[in-house]
């Protein structure tokens, strides 16, 4: 059905069609294999605005937005590393221990976005924008400006997430009211204990 | 009525003499007069349209007329999710409902919140809020169990004796006819649940008061 570039190609054709913007190609290894690309916050409008101008892509139809949330992560790894243990007859000895090291990596949202072309009929492309973190650097920029279908997915994703789209003609919650404060979608989200009826036997 | 009484209006009748009270009467135009509100939540709300459609014909019980504004029904059939952002325009148009009204929660959802009860916008059963007079569960309920909800409402009110402590709400000034609307909160809708309307026995969560 696509007549649409490898997706190399295309991560090509975007960094040399916008200067300065970094994509990143992030597999997918299922059947489906729907390779997705990470963009720039920076540079993402102006990447957005090429797929939809560029006359071979002209992506004019973004069909979906979608809000996906990474918890923050730890990986161990097991390190040698050389230690001075003190040794059966009561000297010093340099013998190899094994120590886990764990390193924390920081979570963050991922806005992710399928664009189709109704002129060439091929598609999708699946963009992602990812923020700093899950909690105080919540920012991506907007591509309503580039496709109006966004406006409401964005506003959904903000509303469930917490994504904060930069640029947003209108960004209010969409599905809760407007006194809500949680985010109802993330992993870590929690909803109120206030049921009188919710006990072990219930649950 | 005294068993005494019966047996005379039964011989009576016999002799081709008819004999009523004002309280059998009034229940009798009551319950066979019942009309229900346009409304609908849900998937629920298709099959109480396929109630009220040829096939099973709601009208056979009176209750034909839907209603357009709530100053003009008895009935609210609760037929669907009952989410959180909807709630409280559930309980205001029952509020606006004039007394006597009734209402049916129909479904897994009206009732107890069902396959969304965990999730964080659907309310955990709309008897925390207004006082439901018959339950269907279901998913949904089929037209013969909302007819058979609606005869269940239907002898529920010729039931009703018009004196005495179990008197119908309308004719007891000290019981209330409308019931607080909740408000939406930060967390989710304050009160979570209005306990006057909502009796639960507490240490035996499974059990529900009427």
């Amino acid at each position: 059905m696509s007549g649409l570039p490898p997706v190399e190609d295309l991560k090509a054709q975007m960094q040399a069609g916008v200067p300065g913007a970094t994509v990143k190609v992030i597999p997918n290894g299922s059947p489906s294999a729907q390779h997705s690309l990470l963009l720039d916050n920076e540079h993402a409008a102006a990447v957005a605005l090429f797929l939809r101008d560029h006359p071979d892509l002209r992506l004019d139809f973004c069909s979906l937005v979608t809000g996906v949330d990474w918890l923050d992560t730890e990986t161990s790894e097991k390190v040698k590393v050389k230690k001075m243990v003190d040794g059966p007859d009561g000297t010093q000895q340099e013998t190899e221990v094994e120590e886990t090291r764990k390193t924390r990596h920081p979570g963050y949202l991922e806005a992710v976005y399928h664009l189709f072309s109704m002129e060439k009929k091929h598609g999708p492309v699946i963009l992602r924008l990812r923020t700093a973190n899950r909690t105080d650097q919540t920012h991506v920029p907007s591509l309503t400006p580039v496709w109006r279908s966004c406006e409401f997915q964005e506003r959904e994703a903000f509303d469930l997430y917490g994504i904060v789209f930069d640029g947003h003609p209108d960004l209010r919650r969409i599905l809760m009211w407007d006194g809500f404060v949680d985010f109802p979608m993330r992993r870590d989200y929690v909803p109120p204990a206030d049921d009188i009826l919710a006990t072990e036997a219930h649950r | 009525m005294a068993d005494d009484l019966k047996e005379l209006k039964i011989e009576l009748s016999k002799n081709g003499i008819f004999t009523t009270t004002l309280e059998e009467i009034y229940n009798w135009g009551r319950k066979n007069s019942v009309w229900p509100l346009t409304f609908g939540l849900a998937c629920c709300a298709i099959e109480m349209i396929a109630t009220t459609m040829a096939r099973y014909d709601l009208a056979r019980f009176g209750a034909e007329v839907f209603r357009p504004s709530p100053r003009q029904a008895d009935l609210i059939i609760v037929s669907g999710t009952v989410t959180k952002k909807m709630a409280p325009q559930v309980v205001r148009l029952y509020n606006q409902m004039p007394e006597p009204k009734y209402v049916i929660a129909m479904g897994a959802c009206a009732i107890s919140g069902g396959p969304f009860r965990d999730g964080y916008n659907v309310l955990r059963g709309i008897d925390r809020y207004i006082p439901v007079d018959v339950h269907i569960p279901g998913c949904p309920p089929r037209p013969e169990a909302l007819i058979h909800a609606f005869m269940t409402l239907q002898k529920k009110i010729d039931e009703q004796a018009l004196r005495g402590p179990d008197r119908p709400r309308h004719l007891d000034a000290d019981q209330p006819s409308e019931f607080p609307v909740p408000a939406f909160g930060e967390h989710g809708l304050e009160p979570p649940q209005n306990l006057d309307v909502f009796h639960h026995e507490p240490g035996n969560p499974l059990k529900v008061i009427q």
